[in-house]
């Protein structure tokens, strides 16, 4: 890469999302979340406000739930993420994914791809929450469409499929 | 044969797949070559007349599109029912967040900081910010007296009642502005090309509203103007106007550079510059006798309309048609107003009007109760509307709605009474301050409430709406129609009783993009009336394809989706295309007189019945909801996932505007446009939200269906803020309640200083 005026005060960071090995060249204090956007052309992750209260952002890093929105994409560096392009295997949705969709834990969308991201963390830790762990567990994810009842069903369904 | 009835079945959503993967693809999500950024510079003071705007030398100017007022290639209006409103302010400001002036840019980063950049300078005029304030009229802000618009509902003999009544009951109540909060803020992309006009793709409910709009502004004729629907992140109302005005910025900047624009706005200025719901003050003075009947009453709704008309004149209109409540009125006089004040224009927040004056009638009601000495239960049930019976705009109820027991089946669901009881045990068992006694008390609420489904009286006659259905060549079904999805399942919905009335699969048959170069005009995706008139026009154009198809002996009355499709491809083959077409014709004997506001205001209306449980901690004074029954007769449930999901969704919202969600205003301005500070319902904050239906079935509606969008939002304030006086003893007729809130009435109420044991 040359040193154009584009290029002044980049730098070349190298991560691994969703399993493949990245190389971006960015501002070192540019947010994750838009490295993952603009750079990385990985849009399922979204800015509803910014400073990390909705949770429309989440993504995996190292295995735990992060804003996207309030990290550095220096502190990404060499780190493993997952976004929710990363959960399904080709056509074969994750079982939270199926689950949101049957039992109606998308409506717009928008919160959609935080919210299983986290609820794929909440299940990690505890493969079969209790519907306060679910509450709690999700509580830094909000959901403007559904009041939550049915997300709630999802996670739960999800559990239930899962062999534990 | 395909199996029989998609309608009643929780079929996977149509667009479901890609929301769980993260393939759908939002406003945000989109960009194309050459494109710039844009941004809005907007007004920094309430009221006044623009001296000077300057440019910070910092900045090499040349190198921004910039567009004000004076480059505007038409009207500077943002068209809808009036044409008040600017696109960009010119030489005066009427309210803090005004546009004033346009920048765009290829570097999103630069572009913010050169909006600080640029300085304006005014000469500010005295403002007006609340109702009050706009009714004495210490300023005229707007038209000769403030008000934007009045309506009057009259029916029987309002004066005579009064010296007939046992008792007269008055109260006041008072509702404040709410915050959609959609999750994705809004944005669209325009892009100008002297041959095709402008095409703008952006998060919207109203496809056609921006379309009229932008071609009163670009001054283009209608085959110049294109707008397409991208996927939307929720909108409940908050995306009905103003996108109109962020589609005509993105429309000016792009006509002037010849490049796209892309304007996605921030939080903040999502929250501080578009759209809340209206605040509201309502004043009832109610004429009861003895037994608890109503015998008549008067009825003022006031909202508060914020800087321009927009659309606080519907606003108003639905409030006071459900001002009155699911109660039987003689005699009653109801008057509506909306007034100007210099804050930014409220508009459309799921209910329109009715989740305001609902709240004043539930409210008042059990004030009622308390007047003669009757329950909230019984006070409701001796004046709960009847088949046969006129509502206060004198609609005959013809729906055998029994309200009676609908309320018996809440009761029983949320085990009401034996609750009531205990709590209030339990609530006296010692005086409050002393701190060894329970600081929890806990009550409980009810509220009964009607909405309204489809565009008020003649408003479907004037749209008239539209709606195709096509055949394809490879056997599948498109269903074309300007209705747009934004959580609720438009998509789904329409496309199950396409497939229904077409009797074919559901994964036969697929929504068309909304994009008006494609679509026929379906009129507004507002007003609980996209499944009950829309989706009867779906399966009208669904029957029309068929009969095509078999009056050309194409197709026998039974068929298989293999038949189905050769017989398409034959047609096609033969006609070039295989559409349908349907639009709204009014039934007949339906009578409504817009001078007089009497007659059937509605198609139809949805019933309910919801019931709260509710804790408050006086050692915090914060109040919670800890259980919820929502029971409603919403005609037939046509997919009872999607219904559950929006009641428990509109239940939700309902929650925060009684209990959180509190627009702090200072100078016309929110203050608190943050999710830090303007909070709404965490999935921790919530109890299980219990949904139940009844199913009486509709005349009006695609295979029974009544509009369900709205109705969730009229009912849980004044539930829970009867669940709260009942659990306190402490009069409260105002929200939102916060614990600041619920502290001040409580202690002026001398229950904190343990005067009192909780009763008054």
């Amino acid at each position: 890469m040359t040193n154009t005026s584009e290029n002044r005060g980049k730098c070349e960071l190298a991560l691994t999302v969703n399993g493949k090995a990245e190389t971006v060249r960015v501002y070192p204090m540019e947010r994750l979340l838009d490295v993952l956007r603009q750079e990385l052309g990985l849009t399922g992750a979204k800015e509803g406000c910014g400073e990390g209260e909705c949770g429309s952002c989440s993504v995996l890093m190292n295995g735990k739930l992060i804003n996207s929105c309030l990290v550095p994409v220096l502190q990404a560096a060499g780190t493993n993420l997952t976004t929710i392009e990363g959960l399904a295997e080709g056509p074969q949705l994750s079982a939270l994914q199926a689950a949101f969709l049957e039992c109606g834990g998308a409506q717009c969308g928008i919160c959609t791809p935080g919210m299983i991201l986290a609820s794929c963390h909440l299940l990690d830790k505890k493969p079969k929450p209790t519907l306060d762990d679910i509450r709690e567990g999700l509580s830094g994810n909000l959901c403007r469409c559904t009041g939550y009842m049915q997300i709630f069903d999802a996670v739960m369904e999800a559990a239930r499929r899962s062999p534990a | 044969m395909t199996e029989a009835h998609i309608i009643g079945k929780s079929v996977p959503r149509k667009e479901g797949r890609d929301k769980v993967t993260g393939a759908a693809r939002y406003i945000d999500d989109m960009s194309l070559p050459g494109m710039l950024y844009g941004a809005t510079v907007r007004s920094q003071i309430p009221r006044g007349v623009i001296k000077k705007i300057s440019f910070g030398s910092q900045f090499d100017w040349s190198e921004f599109v910039i567009v004000t007022a004076k480059g505007i290639p038409g009207k500077n209006c943002i068209a809808l029912i009036g044409e008040d409103q600017p696109c960009l302010a010119d030489g005066r400001v009427n309210h803090p967040e005004e546009p004033i002036l346009l920048l765009a840019h290829a570097d999103r980063h630069v572009l913010r900081k050169a909006i600080e950049a640029v300085s304006i300078e005014y000469d500010s005029l005295p403002a007006i910010f609340t109702i009050d304030e706009s009714e004495r009229c210490s300023q005229i802000i707007w038209g000769r007296d403030n008000v934007f618009k009045t309506f009057l509902i009259a029916k029987g003999d309002i004066d005579s009642v009064w010296e007939k009544a046992d008792y007269v009951v008055e109260g006041e109540y008072t509702t404040g502005a709410q915050e959609q909060l959609y999750i994705e803020n809004n944005g669209v992309i325009a892009s100008f090309d002297r041959e095709l006009g402008i095409t703008v793709w952006g998060s919207l409910q109203c496809p056609y509203y921006v379309h009229k709009a932008l071609m009163a502004l670009c001054n283009l004729p209608a085959e110049k103007v294109r707008v397409v629907q991208a996927e939307t992140g929720g909108a409940f109302g908050g995306k009905e106007d103003y996108p109109s005005m962020i589609a005509g910025h993105a429309a000016l900047l792009s006509m002037k550079s010849g490049r796209p624009v892309k304007i996605i706005y921030d939080r903040l200025e999502d929250m501080t510059a578009t759209t809340k719901r209206h605040p509201s003050r309502t004043h009832h003075r109610t004429a009861v006798s003895k037994e608890g009947k109503i015998l008549g009453g008067e009825i003022e709704f006031m909202i508060d309309g914020g800087a321009y008309a927009t659309l606080s004149s519907v606003v108003l209109s639905r409030g006071i048609i459900h001002a009155g409540g699911p109660y039987y009125w003689p005699n009653v006089r109801i008057r509506g107003k909306a007034v100007a004040t210099n804050g930014p224009p409220h508009g459309a927040f799921r209910g329109f009007g009715a989740p305001q004056s609902l709240f004043a009638m539930e409210r008042h009601m059990d004030r009622i109760a308390q007047v003669v000495g009757l329950s909230p239960v019984e006070i409701r049930r001796r004046n709960f509307l009847k088949p046969g019976q006129t509502t206060t705009t004198e609609q005959t109820v013809r729906e055998e709605i029994d309200l009676g027991k609908l309320l018996d089946r809440a009761l029983e669901l949320s085990d009401y009474r034996a609750k009531k009881t205990r709590f209030s045990r339990q609530n006296n068992a010692g005086p409050v301050a002393v701190p060894t006694v329970d600081p929890i008390k806990r009550g409980m609420g009810i509220a009964a409430f009607l909405h309204g489904a489809g565009f008020t009286g003649s408003g479907e006659r004037y749209l008239a709406s539209v709606v195709g259905v096509e055949g394809c060549a490879d056997g599948t079904v498109r269903v074309l129609v300007s209705s747009t999805e934004f959580g609720q399942g438009t998509n789904t919905v329409l496309c199950q009783i396409a497939a229904e009335a077409m009797d074919l699969p559901y994964d036969c048959v697929a929504i068309a993009q909304v994009d008006t170069n494609q679509v026929p005009n379906s009129g507004p995706t507002v007003a609980s009336r996209t499944a009950m008139v829309v989706g009867n026009l779906v399966r009208s154009a669904a029957i029309g394809v068929r009969q095509t198809l078999i009056g050309s002996g194409s197709l026998s009355d039974s068929y298989s989706p293999e038949e189905f499709r050769a017989a398409c491809l034959r047609h096609i083959a033969e006609h070039g295309q295989l559409r349908s077409y349907a639009r709204y014709e009014a039934p007949e004997g339906v009578f409504w007189d817009d001078e007089k506001y009497r007659g059937e205001a509605y198609a139809s209306f949805a019933w309910a019945i919801y019931v709260a449980e509710v804790a408050v901690d006086l050692s915090t004074y914060s109040a919670r909801v800890e259980d919820f029954v929502a029971l409603q007769e919403v005609g037939k449930v046509l997919h009872p996932i999607l219904a559950k999901g929006q009641i428990a969704g509109g239940v939700a919202q309902g929650i925060g505007f009684a209990l959180y969600e509190k627009v702090v205003w200072q100078n016309g301005r929110m203050q608190n446009g943050q999710m830090t500070n303007y909070i709404m319902p965490t999935s921790a904050d919530l109890p299980q939200l219990r949904v139940f239906f009844e199913e009486i079935g509709n005349v009006h509606g695609a295979y029974g269906a009544k509009g369900i969008g709205e109705l969730p939002m009229d009912g849980p304030a004044p539930a829970i803020v009867n669940a709260i006086e009942d659990a306190l003893g402490t009069r409260f007729d105002s929200i939102p309640l916060l614990p600041e809130d619920i502290f001040e009435a409580v202690f002026a109420d001398g229950v904190a200083d343990g005067k009192t044991d909780g009763k008054r």
